[in-house]
């Protein structure tokens, strides 16, 4: 450990160097365009910083470093600031003072909109909340912990309900012959020829199979053995190639991501590509 | 001389007439015609009432078409409709509705401070146009009103959710007494869920941690209330064991619940002494920051297990994926079917969607959870016979089945 240190600090010393050079560098072709501004040198700091900070996330990928940690900790830091000031201006002085107080509006610069009682419930809860930080009244902040946790959870069962049972059930009903009026001979409307008949029918029995058998998969009363057994088989065997389309596509998604980023580093900060 | 003064004058003609045509002074209506609109025939039989099954602030109009609307001169483009609150006068256009529509819902703002506020029990007129391509040209119906808005306490169109409610809420509770009174509900094995024990009693062995992520849900989600289950029940594990604990959240509510659920298993194991507030502790709201801090956990402290149970996004194979980097046992189960895939591919067991909620009831074997997944069975065996009742349905054109599950709002 104590050999590393002399070339830690040589990589330290090396990587500062090579941000005060990529800056000036950065500032010197902005200001290339526009003359030495106050803007350039600070626009440059900080797509420098942003470089850098890129591919200090990036060295993960090698293993875990001293780089990588500041990054890392510099941003779980600022999100974590970012958003206690986000709720504080958003929820507290956006939302709440404005329907409580009209000198407190006053004081946060927000126009007072009309006073509305059941804007103090939160307030209690949000209150009780805090009990919790007291070890003799840290019993009441469970009641606003259920209040929540029940509520949203009575809420969701509605939601669910509609979204997740009932459309989805109504979803399943479709026809597995498609076309056929039910008149006559079983097979008189059915037609292979007719377009895109043979494949909706066959649409319409995925759906319907991978319905059920994906329902007997997630029973969890039976042993899956005999008829049970074959069909969450099958149940499984639908859920892993619908897994399989869905992690292609995402993946894809991710690719993206990684070229949004790369191209960052080699359009906005090295300016090889245009 | 006839022939100059006839020449003389032909030219004065076509000079007048050229010089008439560079100025624009010939009237050429005789040669070509405007396409001209007739005021087209008034839609009838205005109607209005008050929406139903909603909070008020809406009301819904309809009407006769207009014979001139898809046949006669077909000269109708839309309708449009205009309210107020006086018979008189101060008629506001409150929208257009296409040619062919019978039917027009005016929804208004809720509260006072939205600018198209339409407060309940007021009084409100309504007039019709049909309109035509000329803005000047249209038929226009008499006057209706006037009508009120009012809220409704009950919604009838979702009344075959409360029979569901109703039906579910009755089995939860039958197999929960049941349960209650000592029969042996059966609940198949769960592979995910067996693995938690061995990969606890590894995690002792080895001296290391367990990291434990509930995912970005809220404590509102219903997966993060099974983490939730799940969370207590390895912590009382741990606690058995006196192994180490590590819960980084992503919500500060979720936090709270997850550090009452681990204090009150540390209690339940005869240890709240082991307990220490900062085995679950707050790392950020944002998603990557979040993973960015789990992923250096992970990698320092060497968890041998880490269990992935809640709500997951983009971040589910970024830290699974570090995981096994790291050598750890890895268990994971989501409820966000985009994101199982990755769980299934870098984790050594995944609990696909529901059976992560079953597995709180597999592990804690109480009444309560047995019973409620005992009820979920029966639910998905009424699905099943639903969706045979319904694919038949579908088969034979029987409307009046299918339209039961039509819920409108």
């Amino acid at each position: 450990m104590s050999g590393s240190r002399p070339w830690g600090k040589i990589i330290l010393f090396s990587s500062i160097a090579l941000f005060v050079i990529s800056w000036l560098i950065k500032a010197g072709v902005l200001s290339s365009t526009g003359g030495v501004t106050d803007i350039s040198v600070r626009d440059a700091f900080f797509v420098t910083l942003a470089a850098f900070l890129t591919l200090a996330i990036l060295s993960f990928l090698y293993k875990d470093n001293p780089y990588y940690k500041f990054a890392e900790h510099l941003f779980v830091g600022v999100s974590a600031a970012y958003w206690m000031c986000v709720g504080f201006w958003s929820t507290f002085v956006g939302n709440f003072i404005p329907r409580v107080s009209s000198t407190l509006s006053g004081f946060f610069g927000v126009p007072f909109k009309e006073f509305n009682v059941f804007y103090l419930i939160p307030l209690i809860l949000g209150v009780m909340l805090l009990m919790r930080l007291s070890s003799k009244t840290g019993w009441i902040a469970r009641w606003p912990l259920a209040f929540i946790v029940g509520t949203t959870a009575g809420l969701n069962l509605i939601r669910y309900l509609r979204s997740d049972f009932v459309n989805q059930v109504s979803n399943t009903f479709v026809p597995l012959l498609v076309e056929w009026k039910g008149i006559g001979p079983f097979f008189s409307g059915f037609s292979l020829s007719a377009s895109g008949q043979f494949t909706l029918s066959l649409t319409n029995w995925v759906i319907f199979v991978g319905t059920f058998c994906g329902l007997v998969y997630f029973f969890f009363s039976k042993e899956h053995k005999g008829f049970y057994g074959g069909a969450s088989r099958l149940g499984i065997w639908v859920l892993m190639v619908t897994f399989g389309a869905s992690f292609g596509y995402t993946v894809m998604g991710r690719v993206s991501l990684l070229v949004g980023r790369l191209t960052f580093l080699f359009q906005d900060w090295l300016g090889l590509i245009s | 001389m006839k022939l100059k003064i006839l020449m003389l004058c032909c030219i004065m003609f076509l000079g007048a007439v050229s010089a008439g045509l560079a100025q624009g002074n010939i009237d050429t209506s005789s040669q070509t015609t405007t396409p001209t609109i007739s005021p087209p025939a008034s839609p009838g039989n205005l109607r209005a009432k008050d929406t139903p099954n909603d909070n008020g602030h809406s009301i819904t109009l309809s009407w006769d078409l207009s014979s001139d609307d898809g046949s006669g001169n077909k000269s109708v483009l839309g309708y449009k409709i205009f309210r107020s609150t006086n018979r008189d006068s101060g008629f506001v256009e409150r929208g257009v509705s296409p040619s062919g529509s019978k039917e027009y819902v005016d929804l208004g703002g809720a509260s006072a401070e939205e600018n198209d506020y339409m407060p309940n029990n007021s009084d409100y007129y309504y007039k019709l146009r049909a309109i035509t391509a000329d803005s000047m040209i249209f038929a226009e119906m008499a006057i209706f009103g006037p009508i009120q808005t009012t809220g409704q306490w009950y919604n009838t169109s979702r009344t075959l959710i409360l029979l569901f409610v109703l039906l579910f809420t009755s089995l939860m509770v039958y197999f929960i007494v049941k349960a209650r009174k000592g029969a042996n509900l059966f609940v198949r094995k769960l592979a995910g869920i067996e693995a938690v024990d061995v990969a606890i009693g590894r995690a002792t062995e080895m001296g290391k941690p367990i990291l434990y992520v509930l995912g970005l849900g809220t404590a509102a989600d219903i997966a993060t209330i099974a983490s939730f289950t799940i969370l207590g029940r390895v912590a009382k594990k741990v606690a058995e064991y006196q192994t180490g604990l590590i819960v980084p959240c992503n919500d500060p509510i979720v936090m709270t619940v997850a550090q009452e659920t681990v204090r009150a298993s540390y209690l339940d194991a005869g240890r709240p002494e082991a307990y220490k507030e900062n085995m679950v502790y707050f790392a950020t709201s944002m998603q990557f920051p979040y993973v960015a801090a789990v992923n250096g956990t992970m990698l320092r402290e060497l968890p041998a297990t880490n269990i992935y149970m809640g709500k997951f996004y983009a971040e589910s194979l970024l830290l699974a994926e570090t995981g096994a980097l790291a050598g750890s046992i890895q268990i994971a189960g989501t409820d966000e079917v985009a994101q199982i895939p990755f769980f299934v591919v870098a984790c050594d067991y995944t609990l696909i969607g529901e059976e992560l909620y079953a597995a709180s009831a597999y592990l804690g074997r109480e009444p309560v959870l047995l019973g409620s997944l005992k009820a979920q069975d029966y639910a998905k065996a009424a699905i099943i016979v639903l969706a045979i009742i319904g694919m038949i349905a579908a088969n034979f054109h029987w409307n009046n089945f299918t339209e039961i599950f039509h819920i409108t709002n």
